[in-house]
């Protein structure tokens, strides 16, 4: 059964640091390495690393590649100088989202860092799209790390060598590369730090030097947690093809200007905008002691007491920075901001307050 | 290979008894199930001198993965409960046959004592897991 599952480079350095490697959309990833809770505050007291090599990265070039991204990106990424990356979406007609994803214009052409899950879906549509002078070459042989957390950079000084800092300063999303290295300050756990993408031949040596310089391994299970603290969204659960960006608090990322653009999905989501939104993203805290689950009903107490049904948690999780349940949902938008709302716990309604993600400050 | 002690009695749902010799007994969860349940962050324990009979829900125990009940292995009162688990949820996986304890009983039928598990069945069990 696993020797259908795809292994990153560090699968084995995984097995040896005691990971419990787990199925994930076609590959065998580190859940944790022991303790989830304490790789969760590793990253945000100090620095952690994730192996995210199953991430799909595939790269964009050629004389109309501006263009082709512009017709399949929420994102302007004409706006974008070289150096620079956007956080964004590919959206079908009908204004649903195949994937979030983060492009980088780079001198030449761009990169785009897509979902492992979606792999398939996403090289398809961006195939069934292409027209003009475009290449779309998917980088498979690529590894690629995620070093975050508020020391991340400078317990990695020694092995970004020459790089450290430049790097360090850089604002968010820009990103620079350094001979075969390419380092981004992105990341999915709301703490500074930087992602690179490496050859799969040195991902080995970079995880052994990055651990030794004081880097936890952290798996997906803490990716998860933080990113939810963080207010990110997990494609396939806050948002899918059926979700348009504006009811997954992804509305900032579409770039209605310039009007004349006309990206796919565009119509659909132009007049979903003018009829009004039918459902929207909210942030729930779990009230007293207890843990949220995506797939937890959300209910809304009536004037004569009683709860209407009005939503569903689309992520749920104990907060290990909180201590206390936290989770996205997504319920009718007519719900007004101060109605008391509750999620059905073993046969009691929990009181849960609506907030704002993120659940945290960024603190860098 | 999880921790069995073999001076313990189980049930295949994952709870361990320890027998104290005055009528009373300790019930936790085993170190087979702290494992597969990954960190625990909540624990609901059952209401001292509530009357519970074998195989009821007597807690939960939520882990960062699921939440999962609790049952007693055992028919009696609830006499005592570990409440340092509301604060301190992680002993359930640091030392779950020592500090991880949830709940005692006063058995109400120490005849049913006969129907656990010792370690080698419930060993057993963990394998079929497996």
């Amino acid at each position: 059964m696993s020797s259908a599952l795809k292994r990153t480079p560090l699968a084995a350095a995984h097995e040896a640091a005691g990971a419990k490697m787990v199925p994930f959309f076609g590959w065998e990833m580190p859940l944790h390495y022991g303790s989830q809770l304490e790789e969760h505050h590793a990253v945000r007291s100090a620095g952690g690393i994730f192996d995210v090599s199953h991430m799909t990265v595939v790269d964009i070039s050629g004389p109309d590649a501006t263009a082709f991204l512009q017709r399949l990106l929420t994102q302007d990424v004409a706006t974008l100088a070289p150096g620079q990356a956007s956080y964004g979406a590919l959206l079908n007609e009908a204004g649903g989202v195949i994937d979030d994803l983060i492009a980088y214009r780079r001198a030449e052409g761009y990169r785009l860092i897509v979902n492992a899950a979606t792999r398939d879906e996403d090289l398809a549509w961006l195939e069934a799209h292409r027209t003009g002078a475009v290449e779309i070459t998917e980088r498979a042989e690529l590894a690629m790390l995620a070093v975050q957390g508020p020391q991340a950079l400078e317990r990695a000084t020694a092995w970004l060598g020459a790089a450290a800092p430049a790097l360090a300063a850089l604002p968010a999303f820009a990103f620079m590369e350094d001979g075969d290295r390419f380092l981004a300050r992105t990341g999915y756990t709301g703490e500074d730090g930087f992602e690179v993408v490496l050859p799969a031949a040195e991902a080995v040596d970079a995880w052994a030097t990055l651990l030794a310089a004081g880097l936890a391994p952290a798996g997906l299970g803490a990716r998860d947690t933080l990113r939810l603290e963080a207010g990110m969204n997990l494609y396939g659960q806050d948002m899918d093809q059926a979700v348009s960006p504006l009811e997954a608090n992804m509305g900032w990322t579409v770039a209605w200007a310039p009007e004349d653009r006309a990206f796919l999905g565009r119509e659909a989501l132009a007049a979903l905008k003018a009829e009004g939104v039918p459902t929207r993203q909210v942030g729930l805290r779990l009230e007293g002691k207890g843990v949220l689950r995506g797939g937890l009903e959300v209910f809304q107490e009536g004037p004569d007491g009683a709860w209407a049904p009005v939503g569903t948690l689309t992520s749920g999780a104990f907060s290990p920075t909180l201590k206390e349940g936290i989770g996205l949902a997504r319920i009718k938008a007519t719900v007004p901001k101060a109605a008391m709302l509750a999620v059905e716990m073993r046969g009691q309604y929990r009181r849960v307050l609506r907030c704002r993600p993120p659940f945290i400050k960024k603190r860098s | 290979m999880s921790d069995i002690p073999a001076d313990l009695k189980y049930i295949a749902s994952h709870e361990w008894v320890r027998v104290e010799g005055d009528g009373t007994v300790t019930v936790g969860v085993t170190d087979h199930a702290q494992d597969a349940l990954g960190d625990v962050v909540y624990v609901e324990l059952p209401e001292v001198d509530v009357v519970l009979s074998a195989g009821d829900e007597a807690g939960v125990v939520e882990s960062v993965k699921a939440a999962s009940d609790i049952y007693t292995p055992l028919s009696g009162t609830v006499i005592a409960v570990n409440s340092t688990l509301e604060d301190a949820p992680e002993q359930v996986n640091s030392d779950p046959y020592g500090e991880g304890w949830f709940f005692k009983l006063r058995l109400a039928d120490a005849g049913e004592l006969e129907e656990l598990l010792d370690a080698d069945g419930y060993a057993d069990v963990c394998d079929a897991d497996a």
